[in-house]
This record gives structure tokens, C-alpha cells and sequence, in this order.
């Protein structure tokens, strides 16, 4: 247990004393909150589809999380290898532990940049129906964390060097972020469109934050949560596996 | 004196290659052991083998008398290890690192900074402990992470290549602090090194590995003996040829040249 409770500490200091690392990842979601919020929110209005600023807002803060939190993950492989990681592999603590304390840590600094991303939203006139809702979308976001970090820890674990970085960038984290109900709703799409959205898991991630800030779910607010719950358990459970296997 | 450690018919092949192949040696008690050898030798792959990070193909291995494959636990306290690779929180402070490494081998709170405290202070670093490990220099960082090997009082200190890349002033004060605690201690120390005059200094005993086999185990006085050498570079050439060693480059080669790329230098 103390083994899980220091790796988590080291993390979350290593967050607070990078402000630069915490502003730089929130570039990416600014301009996306930006260029689509207001580029594309006159049309979505006109199309009767509402505020769209309100509508990515929670979408965005998805994205600084799943960002975050699968790089976090893939961080293994040059903190194996050149950082503290080897360290702990020879310490004698079980590999579970360790596996544990980095994703547990790397899920709450995930979700405490998706809180910055949130703060970002807020100021750029993002607008939260019920504000008792917000420790709901809090939940929601840790869960959405654990489950990104759990899959970058298990991919982090596999892959041998950062050359397969851009690849798990490229075809997983990205089109996962694309086909979800991050930058559109769920309504009158194609079929095939619906169907990958009804089958990634980040549609029901964003459906449980974009619930809990404007208080209407597409699905119900269980099924987003019993989704995710269900997906992070396995993920840390082939993640902590992958990752206890690792040898040097 | 009893064996620390030791090796009978280790072996470890990737696929069809042999890294290691076949070698036994045994290193007593409180004694300094060299592991010499080219490049791509089998050194880095044996000390992963004894610290338990890496399972053998096959053959009997103790350290402190567990085996590291069964008694992974044990064979983890047994010991105290300095990376090729620098294992650092660079953006923790030096007390916090060595603190993170307490918790982690279970010294409890008090004695962790106590004994923190001592050896930060034998490594001159004492005054420095709360710095950024990132700011501090190559020597340094080598220093500190000698003194963290140390904080859980292991038998076994293993130096994988301790002072690559460190200047002679630096090699020369790591392996004082080393020599003393190995022998204030009684700590056995295990390291490989490429600096065969290092060896020639502070190693009671030394094996030559080549090729995955042992090619030679004696004295650094024995072996120059034994092959008419003037130093030990040159017992050391006489044992393993002249031959530069054509290593392929694996994932781990890779990211070094990148590292050393964006940091401009080896550490």
C-alpha cells in the first residue's frame, strides 16, 4: 500500500512543479475550443442544435484527458529505461503495486488537467446548468483517466521504443477522439457512424461529463457510468498485467 | 567466508542467439568483483539475470543465497544496484529521491532520513539535497544514486558501468567512496566497468567474459601474469582479441542516441 501512496505522490508533484507542461497540453484543446467553437457554433445554432461552445466544451475537456492521460502511460517506455521506473522494478514491491500507484497517479494528473481544461472552457463562456452536478462530472472524469491510463500504461508495457508512438497516436487515441460524440451529437448520423460511436467508449466518457455539466445525458447516466466502470477494471487489470511482465 | 554469489551454468539465449553461454563463477563475501568485457559481451544481460529483471534460460543462480527467480523478494533486498542508465526522479530533489527509495524498501521514516542524512554526507551532497536532481551534473547524479544503492543496507552493491562518461577526478572520488563503504560495510560489490585501469585498482578479483563465455577468473595481478601483460588493457586484449565488436543496434541503443541528442551528452 505505502509502495502505491509514494508513486502517486511522485507523480502529482512532478505535475504542480511543471507549470509549463500544464499550459503547453492545454494548447491543443484551445485551439480546438477556439477554431470549432466558434467556427462551426453559428451553424450549429442556425441547425438548431444550441450553444456549441457548450456542447464541445465537455468534449475538449475529454481530449486533455485522454491525451494526458495515454502519454502518461506510454512514458514506460523511456522511464524504464532512463528514469525512476527501473528503479522501482527492483525494488521489492510487487509489480501490481507499482503498476497500481503510476496508473492511479497518472489517472489523477489526467484528470486534473482535464479540470484545467475544464477552468479553460469556463473562461472561454462555457456555461454549467447545475453546478451540485459537478462533482458527478468529477467522477465521471477520474473514471474517463483510469480507463486512458490503464491503455497507455498496457501499450506503454508492449511497445519497445517511442517509435510506435505516433502510431498508437495516429490510429488509436485520435480516431477514438473522432468517432465519439466529443465535436457532434448522436442524432441522424449514417449508420455505420452511429455504430462506432454506440461502440467506442469514449462516447459514453463524454456522454457522462456533457450529462452531469448541462443535466441531460444521451444515454442514462448509469449506463455511461456501469460502461466505464466495467472497461477501466479490465484495462488496469491487462494493464497492471502487461506491465508486471515487463523485463528489461 | 561464505559466496555472495553464485552462477553455475547460466544461460541465456535470444532465439537463436547466445547471450550468455554456460558460465559459472562465484564472488565472496565483502570482496570487490570486476566483470570485464567487450561490448555486447554478455556483462549488462548478467547483471540483469542476478537482479532478478530478467529471467535466465536456463542454469542455477544465487544471490545471498535466494534464487532470483523464486525469491524475487529476497533477492531484492539482498541487494543495491547503480543502472548503466540513469534511474533518477530528475525533477524530484536528491532527498526526495533517496527518501521515495526508502518507502519503497520499507526503512522506516526516522531511520530513511538518518541514514539519508550519512550518506549524502559520505558522497559530498549533503548540501545540495535539495536541489532539482536536474540540476546537477553527471558526477553527481552518479554519486547520489550510489548513496540511494545504499539506503537499505544491501549485502550486494551491483555498478553496471558506474563511471561512463564521468571525467578521471569524478571515477577516481566514486570509486574511494565505494572501495570505504565496501569495506567499512562489509559490502560486496559486483560491477562491470570498460576502464580496465579501474579494475586493475579496486578489483580483488575479476572475469573476463567474451562472446557469452567466461574466458578467464583470477586476480587483475594473475591475469596479467598469466598473459604476459604489462597493464591489464592489455591481459584484457590479449583474452578477448583485437576485434571492435559490430553490436546491432536494439530499442535500447536507439533511445540512448536520442537522449544524447536532445541533452547533448552521454548523462
Amino acid at each position: 500500500m505505502r509502495a502505491i501512496y509514494v508513486l502517486c505522490i511522485r507523480q502529482l508533484k512532478r505535475y504542480v512543479r511543471s507549470p509549463a507542461r500544464i499550459i503547453g497540453s492545454l494548447g491543443q484543446p484551445l485551439i480546438f475550443l477556439l477554431a470549432l467553437g466558434f467556427g462551426i457554433g453559428a451553424i450549429f445554432k442556425r441547425a438548431g442544435g444550441g450553444n456549441y461552445i457548450d456542447f464541445i466544451a465537455p468534449g475538449i475537456i475529454a481530449m486533455a484527458i485522454m491525451f494526458t492521460a495515454v502519454f502518461s502511460g506510454i512514458e514506460i517506455i523511456w522511464d524504464r529505461q532512463f528514469g525512476f521506473l527501473k528503479e522501482t522494478l527492483v525494488a521489492p514491491v510487487s509489480r501490481f503495486e507499482i503498476a497500481f500507484g503510476r496508473v492511479l497517479g497518472g489517472a489523477i494528473v489526467a484528470m486534473l488537467q482535464g479540470f484545467a481544461a475544464f477552468i479553460l472552457c469556463l473562461v472561454i463562456g462555457f456555461r454549467v446548468h447545475d453546478w451540485l452536478l459537478v462533482p458527478v462530472a468529477i467522477i465521471f472524469m477520474f473514471l474517463f483517466s483510469l480507463l486512458f491510463t490503464s491503455i497507455g500504461t498496457a501499450i506503454g508495457s508492449v511497445l519497445q521504443d517511442m517509435q510506435g508512438f505516433p502510431l498508437v497516436m495516429n490510429f488509436l487515441v485520435m480516431p477514438l477522439f473522432f468517432f465519439s460524440d466529443a465535436l457532434f451529437p448522436l442524432q441522424d448520423l449514417p449508420k455505420f457512424m452511429a455504430g462506432a460511436l454506440l461502440l467506442n467508449p469514449v462516447t459514453y466518457g463524454v456522454d457522462g461529463i456533457r450529462g452531469s455539466f448541462s443535466s441531460a445525458f444521451a444515454f442514462h447516466v448509469a449506463t455511461d457510468f456501469g460502461v466505464l466502470l466495467v472497461l477501466s477494471a479490465i484495462l488496469l487489470a491487462i494493464g497492471s498485467y502487461l506491465f508486471s511482465k515487463i523485463q528489461l | 567466508m561464505s559466496d555472495m554469489i553464485v552462477v553455475q551454468d547460466l544461460v541465456k539465449n535470444y532465439g537463436n542467439f547466445c547471450a550468455v553461454d554456460h558460465i559459472s563463477f562465484t564472488v565472496p563475501e565483502g570482496k570487490i568483483f570486476g566483470f570485464l568485457g567487450p561490448n555486447g559481451a554478455g556483462k549488462t544481460t548478467t547483471i540483469k539475470m542476478l537482479t532478478t529483471i530478467l529471467n535466465p534460460t536456463s542454469g542455477f543462480i544465487r544471490v545471498n543465497g535466494h534464487d532470483p527467480v523464486h525469491e524475487r523478494k529476497q533477492v531484492r533486498r539482498s541487494f543495491g544496484i547503480v543502472f548503466q542508465d540513469p534511474s533518477l526522479d530528475d525533477e524530484l530533489t536528491a532527498l526526495e529521491n533517496m527518501d521515495l527509495h526508502g518507502a519503497l524498501y520499507g526503512v522506516p521514516r526516522g531511520e530513511r532520513m538518518k541514514r539519508a542524512q550519512t550518506l549524502l554526507e559520505l558522497v559530498g551532497l549533503w548540501d545540495r539535497r535539495d536541489d532539482y536532481v536536474k540540476q546537477y551534473s553527471g558526477g553527481m547524479k552518479r554519486r547520489l544514486e550510489v548513496a540511494r544503492a545504499l539506503l537499505h543496507r544491501p549485502r550486494i552493491l551491483f555498478l553496471d558501468e558506474p563511471t561512463i562518461g564521468l571525467d578521471p577526478q569524478t571515477r577516481n572520488h566514486i570509486w574511494g567512496y565505494i572501495d570505504k563503504l565496501s569495506k567499512e560495510q562489509n559490502v560486496t560489490v559486483f560491477f562491470t566497468t570498460h576502464y580496465m585501469d579501474e579494475a586493475d585498482r579496486v578489483a580483488a578479483e575479476c572475469a573476463v567474459i567474451d562472446h557469452g563465455k567466461i574466458v578467464a577468473q583470477d586476480t587483475p595481478a594473475a591475469l596479467k601474469q598469466q598473459t604476459d601483460s604489462a597493464t591489464l588493457e592489455d591481459a584484457f586484449i590479449a583474452l578477448t582479441g583485437h576485434a571492435i565488436r559490430e553490436e546491432e543496434g536494439n530499442a535500447v541503443d536507439r533511445m540512448r542516441m536520442m537522449r544524447a541528442a536532445w541533452r547533448g551528452g552521454r548523462r
